[in-house]
Order: structure tokens, then sequence, then C-alpha cells
């Protein structure tokens, strides 16, 4: 589903080279978690595929079914099915955040062709997504993202993730900032989404989060490359001896 | 003291195409507010309160000429039940207006007074304006109580059940109107004024709004999109005890507005808010000017005003709140704040605090930016297309000016207005 080839990846403004060869394929269904040590290149990852400003590809691709990502806008590449989970949400005083999920549903509705949801039926569908994340009707009301602690801020962006059901599930670092009941009821969110047409890539510093969402596969990234992959148990080595070991062993 | 030369021949000039209404009871009024003018002389680009703002088609004899504009879509409020009091080009027009008999207050025509005995248009006529006059001068205000040709008297005894609508309708390319209106909110009383249109080519419009103890006054204003019109208008409030007034302006396009708000706290636990909204594209220039005093115990006072600005706009604010020595528990915030849709736009801003009073709470900010790029990227990741996207940014902008309007039609009608004109102006 997501095919990432030879990325290289450079900050617009200064000549340093972030992603140096990123090779990554994220097949629909499974659940692919990028671990690594600050400065590695997971965030940039995220904002790349995104279509966030600021970086420039200088080498390789990174396509979705097929369709080259890098070539779209970031409202295309949402509309063709990518989500990113942000890090640090964003708050947006002054929109209201039914008013910004409906807009958001609409308008990926629009530029697939499909028509838009009814208000009505758009209620009834939030209201029940909301409801198992165990956010509140006034959580709904208040603007994006504003006064929101960091576990609503999270759960907002899985309430967003569950409304615009995207095809490649991209979670920059969702587990920082939370304490291990709002881990879980995240994890949950993630978990009621999996399903055989999904792709998830999951971007952490601990193991912890993948104990609530299981990853089938695993990778390390050091230095803008991928340099190790392997299945589950690669996360827990991680946590138990740290990078340096494995660092050690790929170089 | 005499004029300096330039100022005296620009106000002479003024005056030699002005005559005088013919007027009753307000002629002693008039005859004041013109020796005011003589005195101080007529803005001019040397005087520091008109500093950001060039006053020399305001005061110039001629009005400059400004194209009839067909806005083609429905006149703002038209779907609210209202009383209509049309103007066009700043006269009265009884046969579009509605009648002017309604439960709770009195409506007349200036002119009609003028030759009654109705003593509390008297005491009020030109008495605000004067008082405003100190310690800044406001020249055009005083020109207007003296050749104003027509305007309102609204005397308002209960709750209306309903708003008075002012509608200004722009007819001709070379009006130069002057409008004065005069509203008393007595004790307990309660009303809602609305006032839209372009008005003239021109339009100087004055209105002083006294407001008892306890009296409430609401009002709403949409100053219309003909493009070349020119504006300016000045509003002098006095509050008493436990009185109300909350003020909210949208200005869509013009080339020059100058909108002025004098407001006088003069009774304990008074409440003042003045807002304003403004958006502008290309040759556009808009300035709220306001001034609050503060002359009584626990009044609060919020001043909200936001401008959107695009291809060479520029927007002006010079806002003031002044606590007079004994003006205890004051609570004044005063906010003004531009987004500068372009390189090629400004905001010229110039925020004021002087106070004489110990314990007071006043804070005031002012700040110009861009787009939220952070913010402008997390909607677009999330599907919404840039244009899009960025109209709610500028809407969101607008929503803490917006949220001064307590009455829910009223501020989505001015919401729609602004999502129109972020459609046509991305």
């Amino acid at each position: 589903m997501l095919e990432i080839k030879n990325l290289h990846v450079k900050l617009e403004e200064e000549e340093k080279q972030i992603l140096k060869g990123v090779d990554l394929t994220v097949e629909a269904g499974k659940v692919h978690a990028i671990m690594g040590p600050n400065g590695s290149g997971k965030s940039t990852l995220s904002y790349v595929l995104s279509g966030r400003d600021g970086y420039e590809v200088t080498d390789g691709s990174a396509t979705l079914g097929g369709e080259d990502l890098l070539e779209m806008e970031p409202e295309e590449r949402a509309a063709a099915g990518v989500f990113l989970a942000f890090q640090y949400p964003v708050e947006i005083p002054g929109v209201g955040n039914m008013t910004f999920l409906r807009t958001a549903v609409n308008a990926q509705r629009k530029a697939r062709g499909e028509d838009e949801l009814s208000a009505a039926d758009f209620l009834k569908e939030v209201r029940a997504k909301a409801k198992s994340l165990k956010i509140d009707a006034d959580m709904l009301k208040r603007p994006v993202n504003v006064g929101f602690s960091g576990g609503e801020k999270k759960r907002n962006e899985i309430l967003q993730m569950a409304m615009l059901e995207p095809k490649m599930c991209i979670l920059d670092e969702t587990d920082s900032g939370l304490d291990v009941d709002a881990m879980k009821l995240v994890a949950e969110g993630v978990n009621a989404l999996r399903d055989e047409g999904r792709g998830f890539l999951v971007i952490t510093h601990y193991q912890r989060l993948l104990d609530h969402i299981k990853p089938d596969v695993v990778h390390i990234m050091a230095d803008g490359k991928i340099v190790k992959t392997g299945g589950p148990d690669l996360a827990l080595e991680v946590e138990n001896n740290g990078y340096a070991d494995i660092l050690a062993e790929v170089n | 003291m005499a004029l300096p030369e330039v100022k005296q021949t620009a106000t002479e000039a003024r005056l030699a195409n002005l005559v005088m209404p013919d007027a009753g009871c307000t002629r002693a009024a008039r005859e004041d507010a013109l020796a005011r003018v003589l005195e101080m002389g007529l803005p001019g680009r040397r005087d520091e309160y008109w500093k950001y703002t060039r006053p020399d088609t305001l005061v110039a004899p001629e009005a400059p000429r400004a194209a009839l504009f067909d806005p083609d879509e429905a006149m703002l409020f038209a779907d609210l039940d209202r009383l209509k009091i049309v103007f066009v080009d700043g006269v009265f027009s009884p046969e579009e207006s509605d009648d002017l008999t309604l439960e709770g207050v009195t409506i007349d025509r200036i002119e009609d007074i003028c030759f009654k005995d109705i003593h509390w248009a008297k005491e009020l006529y030109g008495v605000l304006e004067a008082r405003g006059q100190s310690p800044v001068q406001r020249p055009l205000a005083a020109l207007n109580t003296a050749f104003a040709a027509d305007g309102i008297a609204i005397h308002v005894s209960g709750k209306p059940s309903k708003p008075i609508s002012f509608i200004y309708r722009h007819a001709s390319e070379t009006s130069d109107a002057m409008l004065h209106h005069i509203i008393r909110v007595e004790s307990g009383a309660e009303v809602t004024i609305l006032e839209n249109g372009p008005a003239a080519s021109r339009f100087n419009k004055c209105m002083e709004i006294d407001i008892a103890d306890g009296g409430v006054l609401h009002h709403v204003r949409a100053q219309g999109r003909d493009h070349e019109r020119r504006a300016a208008t000045h509003m002098f409030t006095r509050l008493g005890q436990e009185s109300v007034y909350k003020s909210f302006t949208l200005t869509v396009n013009g080339v020059l507005t100058r909108n002025e708000q004098v407001v006088e706290l003069t009774g304990d636990d008074a409440v003042a808010h003045v807002a304003g909204a403004c958006v502008g594209d290309g040759d556009f220039h808009h300035d709220d000017t306001v001034f609050i005093t503060h002359d009584a115990v626990n009044c609060e006072s919020r001043q909200v005003f936001k401008k959107v600005l695009r291809n060479g706009a520029t927007g002006v604010f010079q806002g003031k709140i002044l606590v007079k020595e004994g003006a205890q528990k004051t609570d004044g915030y005063q906010i003004s704040q531009s987004l500068l849709l372009d390189d090629d736009s400004q905001f010229l801003a110039k925020p004021e605090l002087e106070i004489y009073a110990d314990d007071v709470a006043c804070s005031h900010g002012s700040t110009s930016g861009a787009i939220d790029e952070t913010a402008l990227f997390y909607l677009r990741s999330r599907g919404i297309p840039t244009k899009e996207a960025t109209n709610m940014l500028t809407l969101a902008f607008l929503a803490e000016a917006v949220d001064e309007i307590e009455d829910d039609a009223l501020s989505k009608a001015i919401v729609d207005r602004l999502e129109g004109w972020l459609s046509r102006h991305s």
C-alpha cells in the first residue's frame, strides 16, 4: 500500500540531509512501528509523507496505492487516504471542533467525487465515535484543541482519524504526554480502526505504546535510514537494551 | 489663537459650500457648533489625531465622485423583523420607510421636532458632541452638528419588540450627506439600533446616545460595499449607572472610512463594549478611533477591533482608555489586531492608556500577523483545500469581534456577509 523507496530528504532552508535513503513498505492490514533515537528522522518522515512545507525531497519516491504522494498537495494526500496524527496537535482558536471535523469530512468526500454527509448523518456518526473515545459534547463544541489537556488532544486526533477513515494512518509519537489510562484509550481507538484495508505506521520512542497497539513489523531508524527490521520482539529488545547495541551491531 | 493659514483656507472653503438649516430648537446648538468649527478649523494633514488617515477628501468643499455599486445580494437584515427608516443620499424617504410608530419608543425627524418644544432633544442635540471635543478635537463632528440636514430623534421609554433599523441608500455619484441622530434611552429601557448601507458618496454621520441608569442599547452596523464611498462617523455615548452600551461595526470595502467612538461612563457599574471587524482589499483605508472615559466606579469597557487586509489595504486603530481620578475598580480591555494577507498591506495602531486611579485593571494589546502556517497545514492535512482553510482561519481571527454581538440572528447575518466577502476575495 505505502511504498517508500530510497527516500532522501533535506531541510529546504539549509544544507542538512535528514533522510538518507529510507526504504519501507507498509501492506494493507498491517501495523508497522518505527522506533529510533532522537534526531533519527522519524518525525521528518511523517511530515514529508503528509506534505508539510520546509522539506525538499532530493531523491527517491513515496507512493500510496501506486499514486505518487510527493506530487500532491497536503489536502490531496488526505483525500487519497493519508492521515497524520500529530505529535503536537495544533490549537485553532475561533474554529469549532465540530465545524472543523465536518468541513474536513465533506472536503475529502467532495475531492473523491462522493456526496457530502448530511448534517444529521454527520452528527450521528460523530457522536457515536466520540463516545467510544470518551470525548464529551463540550469538547466537540469547543474550538479545535483549545484548552484541551494532552490526553484530550490525542483523543481528538484519533476521533478525526475515525471520522476520516483514511487508508494509511501515520501516528507520530501519539503516546507522548499521555498517562497510562489515556494511552489505553487512544490505543483502543486505534485498534478499533484496524482492518484489512488499512495500513498503520506507528512512530514511537518507547515500547509501551506497542504493548497496546501490537505491531506486525518493527523498524529501527537511525541517522536517516531504516537500519534494522524485525518482529514485535525487536521492540522489546530496544526496551531492554536501548538503541546502543543495535546501532553498534549495524555499524 | 489664529488658525494656520492652510487650515483657515480649507475650513472657509468648506463652509462656503454649506447652509445651516433653518432649525427651530436646534438653532442655538448649531450656532455653537459652528463657533467650535471656526475655532478648531477642520482636520488637516498635520494634526496628530489625523496622522494615519488623510482627511483631505473628507474636508474638501466637494465630495469626490463615487460610483454606484450593485452588490447583487439581499440587503443585510432583510429577513429580520425590524422598523425600517430609510435615507437616500442622506435624505429621509417616507415612502420607503415604515410607519414610525412602535410601542416603547417615540421616533421623530429632527426637522419636525425643531418646531416643537421637545425638551429632551434640546438637551441632547450637540451636547455630547460638544463634551466629546475635549481633550481631543473632533471638528468633523462639530461641522455635522452645525449643518446636518436631516436626522432622527429616538426616545426609548420601554422595550420595543423589534430593532430600529436605519438603511442608508446611495443613489447619486456626487452625493454629500450629513446626518445627525440623537437617541435617549430612559431608565430601564432597552433598544437595538441597526444601521446599514453605503449612505452617500461622502457621508458624515453623527449619533449622540444618552443612556439613563439601567438602560440598554445594542448597536450593530454594516457600512455598505460601495468601493468608492467615503465616510466619517462619530458616535458619542454617555452611560448612566448600571447601563449597557454594546456596539459592533462591520466594514467591507469603501475607499475611506473613519469611525470614531467617544464613550463616557458616568454612572457606577456601567458597561460599554465597542467592537469592529473590517475586511479590505486593495484601495481601502479604514480607521477606528476610540476614546473611552471612565468617570465612575466599577465600570467595564471593552474595545475589540479586528482587521483583515490584503493587496495594499490600510488599517488604522487609535484607541484610548482614560481612567479619571476616583474611577476605582475600572475593568478596561482593549485589543486591536490585524491579519495581513500579503506584504503590501499595513496596520497602524496607537493603543493608549491614561490612568489616574490606583485600583484598576486595564489591559491592552495590538498585533499584526500573517495566517498561521502551522494551523493552515493542520487543516490541509485533514483534506481542507488551501482556500477554504485560509477562509476558516480568517473568520476565526475575526470571531472575537463578531462574538461581541449578543443576538444570534444578527451575528449570523454578519458572519454570512464575511463569508461572502471571503469567497469573493480569495
